[in-house]
């Protein structure tokens, strides 16, 4: 049995500990904001929180976040107005939209930790996440004006 | 992407209103609908398509009590916005107020809805005019009930902002209070139908109205395919051939049967080729999640007949595809006589030009949920075609289509993948094989990269004889590639009229002695529409010949363009008796000609929005590339920078579009700058390779697309602007045919390396 906080509630689930935490977040408890993309880290559609730091879900054991906090897009803002969500929603960001929750999962770790990230920090941090629509000029725009507030 | 369904099944598919409608509860619903109302003010394909165009607002909009305004998305939202653009027309000709608007998806009905296939960047061009018919016609019946509530002339009325309002008295009615009673009325024949003047458009052309589904996709909320939740519901995944047409011989159901979750193991039929959008086979795991599935197929040990194909090797059908090339082809333009010309020129040029096969690799990969309860299905997809996602589900099922309902989620991306339903039918025999319980299809992304609808591969060469004064004379193209009718019918070899069509026979050069021919090409695995099709292969040979000659005569690239496509004249490739059948994207000619004023017009607004001949660092260079497809003219400069490593890397791109009138600039915006990434992703890595009929990437390590750390930094879109008489033609596609050109050119201008097969990967590694 693992126990784990996700978005604030405690859970607890006793099915194969080595499922991965994104199929937990979908299939079992119904939080499909975050998505599958390739199952292997290559393309960080899947990435949540875990204890407050970006981690991509489908590499991620639920046994990994025994004990653990884990937010999902979902809860990213009670309201859905993150300064991540209002700048991405300013800058009319997506496209087909699918990669975007794990784009600003992403993104709003970079600036928890990096006030006013540079382009350089912000093409490391989001390097690790796909947008095969090609958004990735808006989504520096975005970025850069989440992080003044513009 | 394209419109094979009106080529291939054409007449047969064609339905008409048989006087029955249901409207799911929409307030406005009453009378017969006319098969067709549109006056188009010019005329467009979309009545050619399967089940046609509708523009009666009884379909699309409902008004309710409190005013909201309801309108019906019959294309699917892939991500060019469509889902948003075209109940924004709807919603300007009707004078409501968009932050009143609710948009709704409709479930695929063709018989209903008209042609919902959305592919060909088609809905914007297609649907713009009845879309502006059907809201126009909306509001005249809210002031013809306004008029009559007060008993005055039509004429002292006028629909403004959500509300009618009398003129002479200042009385005003809210469509709200209008609405039961206008939904009464008949639709205003056509020609009584009077649209806006386009200086009063609110939201048409302006480009401020976010995507509907915006506030939902930063939040999580937005539903895909993928996203379908049901009670009861099952999650499967699929072992199918490596090998296109192979069979499954033997499989450890019981190994599987032992994996927590795992609740059957159920063959999949495989399909004879040609493989039209039929399941490949196979045998699936059914479980009760997802990660049951995947662990249950990883026991199944499945062995495999690998069948005609298994021996398709890439490498080996690409120098087999360059030898055809160099061999004459069956003639499929012949403008004067070019072999002559070829012959007798003071010089000849030529280059041969590769691209390999490439997948959509959309984020979302194929799935899709089916149930079947009571002889009716239900299904939850990412489909790109509704209508014809229908058709087949209730064949496969044997049920009438009115007992099948599609249900459209939003597609985590497309591109020509979600257009071919053997997910969704996949989904449909596992429900059948679990009583008709919700099963959930999902395909991993190695399943997507190993069992798509490749893009073709191709061989072009071209040939040009020039005279003494380094004019070009004569030209002969060369194109070798399978065809995607191979997918619909045995015995394909040649590329068919709708890809012959895309860059190759219309090319718009002013040259007296044109000759392109199409050799043998045999399919060895499913070839699909993959995002701009076969403008990518032939736009990359034709407008990277275009700077090799302009360096063969020293000139500079954009002058050399400039004159091969010549004076502004209307070129219509009909002439040459071999390009008789000339698709023009399924479009009449006289409403969209070849219009080389307006390839020359991107050419020189492109030029002059990048600064063409600007001063740059040492190893960096700009390349010029232009292309019409889907009926656009587009031309795109790359500056590229290669350091002493080899390393590429693109600083900037400028592209103009010249799109007819521009309906939404904002995502045309967005479509054109994904456009270059997308394309800077198969310029530099894009390539699926095959290894005894096996494909040899299985996900985004071995098929790399681009990050965005290698994305180019600034990527300017210069719209060409064009008033609402101008007819809009596609967006989606045209972006991406000139971006490898023009990079491959701003390469070669860089540090004088000449890419002429892609991807381009390791080439410039020194």
């Amino acid at each position: 049995m693992v126990k784990l906080q996700v978005n604030g509630q405690t859970q607890s689930f006793d099915g194969d500990q080595s499922m991965p935490l994104l199929w937990y977040l979908r299939d079992e408890l119904g939080l499909t904001g975050t998505k599958y993309g390739c199952g292997v880290a290559l393309c960080g559609a899947c990435t949540v929180h875990v204890d407050g730091e970006a981690a991509r879900a489908c590499i991620t054991a639920v046994s990994d976040v025994s004990g653990r906090s884990v937010t999902t897009i979902e809860a990213l803002d009670p309201q859905g107005n993150h300064p991540v969500q209002k700048a991405w929603r300013a800058f009319n960001v997506p496209q087909c939209g699918y990669c975007q929750a794990g784009q600003i999962m992403q993104a709003a770790t970079l600036l928890a930790t990096t006030k006013n990230p540079s382009e350089d920090e912000i093409n490391s941090a989001m390097s690790g996440n796909i947008c095969r629509c090609g958004c990735y000029q808006r989504i520096t725009a975005a970025i850069k004006a989440a992080a003044t507030g513009a | 992407m394209t419109p094979v369904r009106a080529t291939i099944e054409n007449v047969s598919r064609r339905g008409f209103l048989k006087g029955v409608i249901a409207t799911g509860g929409l307030v406005l619903a009453a009378e017969l609908v006319p098969a067709r109302v549109t006056a188009a003010a010019y005329a467009t394909g979309a009545d050619k398509m399967p089940h046609g165009v509708r523009s009666d607002p009884h379909l699309f909009v409902s008004i309710a009590p409190d005013g909201i305004v309801t309108i019906v998305a019959i294309r699917s939202e892939m991500g060019t916005g469509s889902r948003t653009s075209l109940p924004m027309v709807v919603a300007d000709e009707l004078e409501a107020d968009w932050s009143r608007v609710k948009v709704v998806q409709a479930p695929g009905d063709e018989e209903k809805y008209g042609n919902q296939d959305t592919d060909g960047s088609r809905s914007l061009r297609h649907h713009i005019q009845p879309m502006r018919q059907c809201g126009a016609a909306a509001r005249q019946m809210l002031e013809t009930t306004a008029a009559q509530r007060w008993g005055v002339p039509v004429a002292e009325v006028q629909a403004q902002n959500h509300e009618v309002v009398h003129k002479p008295s200042g009385r005003k009615l809210g469509y709200g209070q209008l609405a039961a009673a206008a939904s009464a009325l008949p639709t205003p024949p056509a020609d009584q139908i009077k649209l806006k003047d386009a200086s009063a458009f609110r939201y048409i052309g302006k480009g401020t109205t976010p995507i509907v589904d915006l506030f939902d996709i930063t939040t999580g909320r937005a539903v895909y395919g993928i996203d379908a939740k049901l009670p009861g519901m099952k999650y499967a995944v699929v072992a199918r051939p490596p090998v296109f047409g192979g069979k499954l011989i033997s499989f450890d159901a019981a190994a599987a049967m032992k994996v927590p979750g795992v609740e059957k193991v159920v063959t999949i039929e495989g399909t004879p080729a040609p493989a039209k959008f039929q399941p490949l086979g196979g045998v699936a795991v059914v479980a009760r999640n997802t990660w049951g599935a995947i662990k249950g197929r990883e026991a199944l040990n499945p062995t495999w007949d690998d069948g005609p194909n298994g021996s398709y090797d890439s490498a080996a059908f690409k120098a087999q595809l360059e030898e055809a090339a160099r061999r004459p082809g069956k003639v499929v333009r012949n403008d004067g006589d070019a072999e002559k010309t070829l012959a007798s020129a003071a010089k000849v040029v030529s280059a041969e030009y590769y691209i390999p096969h490439s997948a959509h690799a959309t984020m979302e990969p194929p799935s899709a949920t089916v149930r079947i309860a009571d002889g009716k299905c239900e299904a939850w997809a990412c489909v790109q075609s509704p209508g014809n996602t229908r058709e087949e589900l209730a064949k496969k099922l044997g049920l009438k289509e009115a007992d099948v309902t599609v249900h459209v989620a939003l597609l985590g991306g497309g591109f020509g993948r979600k257009s071919k339903c053997d997910f969704v039918l996949e989904a449909a025999l596992l429900s059948k094989a679990m009583g008709g319980a919700p099963v959930k299809v999902i395909w991993t992304r190695e399943d997507d990269l190993r069992h798509g609808y490749y893009h073709t591969v191709s061989a072009e060469r071209i040939d040009a004889g020039l005279d003494a004064s380094g004019k070009v004379i004569a030209w002969r193209h060369r194109s070798v590639a399978p065809t995607i009718k191979s997918i619909f019918a045995a015995d394909q070899t040649h590329e068919a009229p709708f890809e012959l069509g895309m860059g190759f026979v219309d090319v718009p050069f002013d040259i007296p002695d044109l000759r392109c021919e199409n050799g043998e090409a045999e399919a060895h695995t499913r070839i699909g529409w993959f995002r701009s099709v076969s403008n990518i292969p032939h736009g990359f040979a034709v407008q990277s010949f275009v700077a090799e000659l302009a360096k063969a005569t020293e000139r500079d690239p954009k002058d050399m363009l400039l004159a091969l496509i010549g004076p502004p004249r209307i070129v219509d490739p009909r002439k040459s008796p071999e390009v008789a059948d000339f698709w023009n994207y399924g479009d009449p000619f006289e409403t969209y000609p070849i219009d080389t004023g307006r390839l020359r017009r991107v050419v020189e607004l492109v030029a002059e929005k990048a600064d063409w001949g600007r001063k740059l660092p040492p190893r960096h260079g700009l390349g010029i590339a232009a292309h019409r497809s889907f009926l656009t003219y587009v031309a795109t400069v790359v500056e590229a920078a290669v350091d002493e490593k080899g390393r590429l890397s693109v600083p900037r791109v400028d592209t103009a579009i010249d799109c007819g009138f521009a309906a939404n600039p904002e995502r045309i915006r967005s479509q054109i700058e994904g456009a270059a990434v997308m394309g800077m992703s198969l310029a530099l890595y894009g390539e699926i390779t095959f290894k005894k009929g096996r494909v040899e990437q299985s996900n985004y390590d071995g098929y790399r697309v681009l990050r965005i750390d290698e994305s180019p930094p600034i990527t300017d879109v210069h719209i060409v602007q064009n008033g609402i008489d101008v007819p809009s033609s596609g967006v989606g596609e045209p972006g991406l045919p000139p971006f490898a050109p023009a990079l491959c050119n701003a390469v070669f201008a860089a540090i004088g390396r000449r890419i002429r097969q892609l991807p381009i990967g390791d080439q410039l590694a020194t």
